[in-house]
């Protein structure tokens, strides 16, 4: 059935869950749809650096004034979401003297809190840090979680009123008397969650203005509707180490280049990145070198990297953008701004608003910024009050503390968990008794996994986003199953077994890239466990072809075993004393 | 001064228990060396032989270049195996001429499970035929293996009893309910039922199967019954579960457990369970920690003690100390802190694959640590993988390679050393894993590896 609503959102991402939440608390009767998942875009592969500003406060001050600031109200907002790290810039003794000043000088300028320290007293507070790093400035960079980021803010769009639809791509824009009018998406399971197996129908939203928030895939979405947005996507690698070689973001201090940070996320470390331009956001290369590159560069800044472990590496685009005729050769000079499109001055194409560049520390700005111009659009007078508004989770973060003996869970877990769900631990983790650890690396309990199923339905990688189940060491060798089998409850078998393996499939995607040492016999480890002791790439259940089990042992009791081969329809001749042959095994040892 | 022995086995694992025996048995004095507990607590228990022959072609061709982002894998669409294989002697023909069975021959596997039958005696079953048998796995499957527990024969899959599969909601590996539908989406012959009972949450969340088994053995009282009776009033509910094609409710003639049905008195409580659910009991194989692969264990070291075979463990050999004339003399054992050398006239590696650490590797290449023997692999890492987790893996097949009688040999498939055997894990050119083939490859390869180092040292 097609429906009428005021806006519709296209891009799951930090800027398009941003708007959707803004519109919906301005009272806006707003859509949100999204290809994949939530983040299944540049959102969902990204460092997790929420910027303190310093990186753009030589280059960009505009850019720096603004990451600040919102850095502050994300700490407010989405405590939750956001670890206070703090952040170093280090120099070492090659990097130029005079670009260390700048540096400073610019993060003053821009309100950027800053603390000169000296080597010895960076190697205090990062005893990793090489020895011959000469000093740092200290500022207030932090991590962020970009997926709980999102989920909070379309979990509150939704308590607003609005509707989130995941894996809806958009198949049109629909046009006409040269105004647009809405979208057709295509559900690629029912409407609503995502269930495997389930088939898919096509659906028109018809709205009064369409937001097209899809970032790297804005040129797409610009073509369906007739209109040219030159995105220009860049690549970026990251590598994700095993552990926190470091607590604190540490960031080089050198004008720009590949491989200058590193971010400590959860129980890892990020290593980025690269800037590479790519033709196609959805195919260009993974390359080896680029791996490399982050383990040689950074091992430069913190040794031990160089032989530490690595579980795996992702790479995200960055939706650069920059308007016609600028024509910056380099991406790596093209500014980090964002801008937003308004087709009916652009194009002549009333209706539509698209919004590029940009990067997630600002994306409530951003979208405080096209939801203020959507408004004007549609004559609605609201006001934005989105950078005070507590995201669901935050309001209380102190109760995080409470949950460790309320709920009897190991402390470590219990800590954990609390991080995750922020002030929702509550009301998620007393639903479940007993409530046992189902990804043990990243101590997710079944509680949380039913959370987050009851959200994202039989999607696991979904699931595991929220929860990070999977995301430790094993990489889901040894939890994917007791992932999939959480499903079981209220899913028929075939979709477990579909949402398994697409989640084992995934979490090797990843390991390609980090695919010698430790991680090696790690994968090998899982391929042992996941084909030999549970056969699952030999399972009869996802065969062509029947077995005639008549041909194998049916017991030495039998009498028959193996004997009525190719006799298909005598298949199952019973071993009668089979289980009686077992109980009376001696236990003299025999040898 | 040296440590002599006639046959030196490095490594602690099934491929080194039987060629220390196998050259035991040919009369040579044999002292077995490992560095850590064998890979044996992580296996199955189950041992296979061969139960597939994997694809080695891709039905369309791999993608060349690096990786692609894509958001979805592009998955290389592998053909189905040839399997599950009935008979896993004559399919050995099929596999690749590298693979050490094709380099061994069929008879060295017929040999390696005589031989360990002979070890195992009545704790295993299926040796009473050249037939594969298939058994659940916890994953939800069946799979094909040669010889497998007695405490695991009643869940045989060709067996046509009606079954319940009992999962505890306090324990995650696999969920019952789905396990039964998957056994059913096989095809198996029996009419089947999950159930999830409760009986495990009387311990702590989170509690190990080592600790579960414990409870069992000593028949401890959980809510004031005792274990064995509290764990079969928690699955009588179930026992009239199973419903078979017509609507008929069939009474379960055999119940399956995950395996943690007592550690040293298995026997006892398997039998008592039945006793009082009317119905036969099986486990079925886990993964780590696994309580048949830690009984397997215990019964191979004892086994090797009667044999007479000195060993030691917890002291790795970290190399070659004195080799001539293309012969290793003595190697390095690191006892401690001070590298003492141990000679032999003979050695048998049998260090394990990549998990076991009987393989190394960094960004550059993979290599064997100990002898520094040739392991054949791609030069560039990328090429060591192709995209299906589940497709033919080039690191799955990385390993040493072995000539006749099992010498490890050079890049020029010529013998390293002239007295320098392989076995088990660290031998390539197998896919143990899709092929359901890793017991059986340590049995044939410790078989033959052992007995021609026997014959090398006693010559």
């Amino acid at each position: 059935m097609d429906q009428q609503v005021d806006v519709v959102v296209v891009g799951g991402g930090s800027t398009g869950c941003g708007v959707v939440r803004d519109l919906a608390r301005r009272g806006l009767d707003a859509v949100l749809v999204e290809k994949g998942n939530l983040t299944h875009g540049t959102t969902g592969r990204m460092h997790g650096l929420l910027h303190s500003g310093g990186r753009y406060a030589v280059s960009d001050q505009k850019s720096a004034r603004e990451c600040i600031e919102e850095n502050l109200v994300l700490r407010d907002i989405a405590a939750h979401c956001v670890e206070e790290t703090g952040g170093l810039f280090v120099k070492r003794p090659e990097d130029s003297e005079e670009y260390f000043q700048e540096k400073l000088e610019g993060c003053k300028a821009c309100d950027i809190p800053v603390e000169v320290i000296d080597g010895e007293e960076a190697r205090r507070r990062e005893p990793y840090l090489a020895r011959d790093v000469e000093k740092a400035i200290a500022l207030p960079d932090g991590a962020v979680d970009p997926f709980r980021l999102c989920v909070a803010n379309a979990a509150d769009a939704r308590e607003h009123g609005a509707r989130i639809e995941t894996h809806a791509p958009v198949t049109d824009v629909l046009v006409e008397d040269g105004e647009v009018v809405g979208v057709e998406i295509e559900h690629e399971t029912g409407p609503g969650k995502r269930v495997h197996r389930e088939p898919g129908t096509t659906e028109q939203i018809r709205a009064r203005h369409v937001v097209n928030a899809t970032g790297a895939w804005a040129g797409n979405v610009g073509e369906m509707a007739g209109v040219d947005v030159e995105v220009r996507p860049s690549k970026g690698v990251m590598t994700v180490m095993n552990t926190r070689q470091v607590d604190t973001v540490i960031n080089r201090c050198r004008p720009k280049g590949d491989a200058d940070i590193i971010v400590p996320h959860e129980t890892a470390c990020i290593l980025g990145t690269t800037d590479e331009e790519v033709d196609d956001p959805e195919d260009y290369p993974e390359e080896e070198w680029e791996v490399d590159l982050m383990i040689e560069t950074l091992s430069e800044l913190v040794p031990a990297l160089k032989d530490a472990r690595t579980l795996r590496s992702f790479w995200g685009v960055r939706p650069l953008y920059e308007p016609p005729g600028t024509g910056t050769e380099d991406p790596t000079d093209i500014t980090r701004d964002y801008f937003l499109l308004d087709h009916g001055d652009r194009d002549d194409l009333p209706g539509m608003t698209t919004i590029v560049g940009g990067k997630l520390t600002t994306y409530r700005m951003m979208a405080e910024s096209i939801s203020d111009h959507v408004c004007d659009a549609l004559g609605h007078d609201a006001t934005c009050d989105t950078a005070d508004a507590p995201l669901p989770g935050s309001e209380d973060p102190a109760r995080m503390d409470e949950l460790m003996d309320e709920f009897g869970l190991r402390s470590p877990v219990a800590r954990r968990s609390g991080q995750r769900l922020g002030s929702r631990a509550d009301g998620v983790l007393d639903q479940y008794d007993p409530n046992p650890v189902v990804c043990e690396c990243e101590g997710v309990t079944r509680a949380e996994v039913q959370d987050a199923i009851g959200d994202a339905g039989s999607d696991l990688n979904a699931v595991r986003l929220r929860t990070r189940a999977s995301m430790g060491n094993c990489q889901g060798g040894f939890c994917s199953h007791r992932i999939a089998a959480e499903l079981a409850q209220e899913y028929p078998e075939p979709v477990v077994r579909d949402a398994e393996d697409e989640l084992y499939q995934e979490r090797w995607k990843g390991q390609r890239h980090a695919l010698w040492g430790r991680q090696l016999s790690q994968a090998m480890l899982n391929h042992m466990l996941h084909a030999t002791t549970m056969n699952r790439d030999g399972d009869p259940a996802n065969l062509d072809r029947e077995v005639d089990f008549g041909a194998f042992d049916a017991g030495a009791g039998s009498g028959t075993a193996g004997s009525d081969a190719g006799e298909g329809g005598d298949a199952g001749t019973a071993a009668t004393d089979g289980g009686r042959a077992a109980d009376d095994a001696t236990t003299d040892g025999g040898i | 001064m040296a440590i002599d022995s006639d046959v030196l086995v490095v490594g602690g694992g099934l491929a080194a228990i039987t060629s220390a025996i196998a050259a035991a048995r040919e009369g040579a004095d044999v002292r077995l060396v490992s560095h850590k507990a064998s890979t044996l607590r992580q296996a199955s228990g189950l041992i296979d032989a061969l139960g597939y022959v994997p694809a080695t072609e891709p039905a369309k061709p791999l993608r060349e270049g690096p990786p692609t982002a894509g958001r979805e894998l592009d998955r290389d669409e592998w053909p189905d195996p040839e399997g599950p294989l009935a008979d896993p002697f004559e399919a050995i023909d099929r596999l690749p001429e590298t693979h050490p069975y094709r380099v061994l021959g069929a008879d060295a596997l017929r040999e390696g499970l005589a031989l360990f039958d002979d070890l195992a005696g009545d704790a295993y079953r299926g040796g009473h035929t050249d037939s594969n048998a298939l058994l659940p796995t916890f994953g939800g499957s069946v799979k094909p293996t040669a010889r497998y527990p007695a405490a695991a024969e009643a869940g045989l899959a060709s067996d046509d009893r009606p079954a319940l599969i009992v999962g505890f909601r306090s324990l995650t590996e696999y969920d019952a309910r789905a396990f039964a539908g998957r056994l059913e989406a096989a095809g198996v012959p029996f009419d089947v039922a999950g159930a999830e009972v409760e009986f495990a949450e009387a311990f702590r969340a989170d509690t190990k199967v080592t600790r579960l088994a414990k409870a069992l053995d000593h028949d401890e009282e959980i809510g004031g019954a005792p274990a064995r009776e509290a764990l079969a009033k928690a699955v009588g509910p179930h026992l009239h579960d199973v419903v078979d094609e017509a609507g008929g409710v069939d009474r379960v003639e055999r119940v399956g457990f995950p395996a943690f049905l007592g550690d040293d008195r298995g026997d006892e409580v398997r039998a008592e369970l039945a006793d009082r659910l009317g119905a036969d009991v099986f486990e079925i194989p886990m993964g780590p920690p696994s309580l048949p692969g830690l009984r397997l264990e215990d019964r191979l070291y004892d086994a090797l003690d009667a044999e007479g075979v000195r060993f030691e463990t917890g002291n790795p050999v970290v190399g070659i100390e004195t080799e001539s004339d293309g012969r290793i003399e003595t190697v390095a054992v690191d006892r401690k802190g001070r590298e003492t050398p141990y000679g032999a006239d003979a050695f048998v590696l049998a260090t394990g694959g990549l998990v076991g650490k009987g393989l190394d590797s960094d960004r550059e290449s993979v290599r064997e640590p100990i002898f520094d023997l040739h392991v054949e692999q791609p030069a560039d890492r990328y090429e060591w993988f192709v995209d299906d987790a589940f497709g033919d893996q080039p690191y799955a097949r990385f390993g040493v390679r072995i000539g006749e009688g099992a010498r490890a040999l050079d890049a020029d498939g010529e013998p390293e050393y002239d007295n320098v055997f392989a076995a088990g894990g660290v031998v390539g050119g197998a896919d143990a894993a899709r092929e359901k083939s890793a017991s059986g490859v340590s049995l044939a390869t410790g078989i033959a590896a052992g007995r021609r180092a026997a014959t090398e040292a006693t010559q």
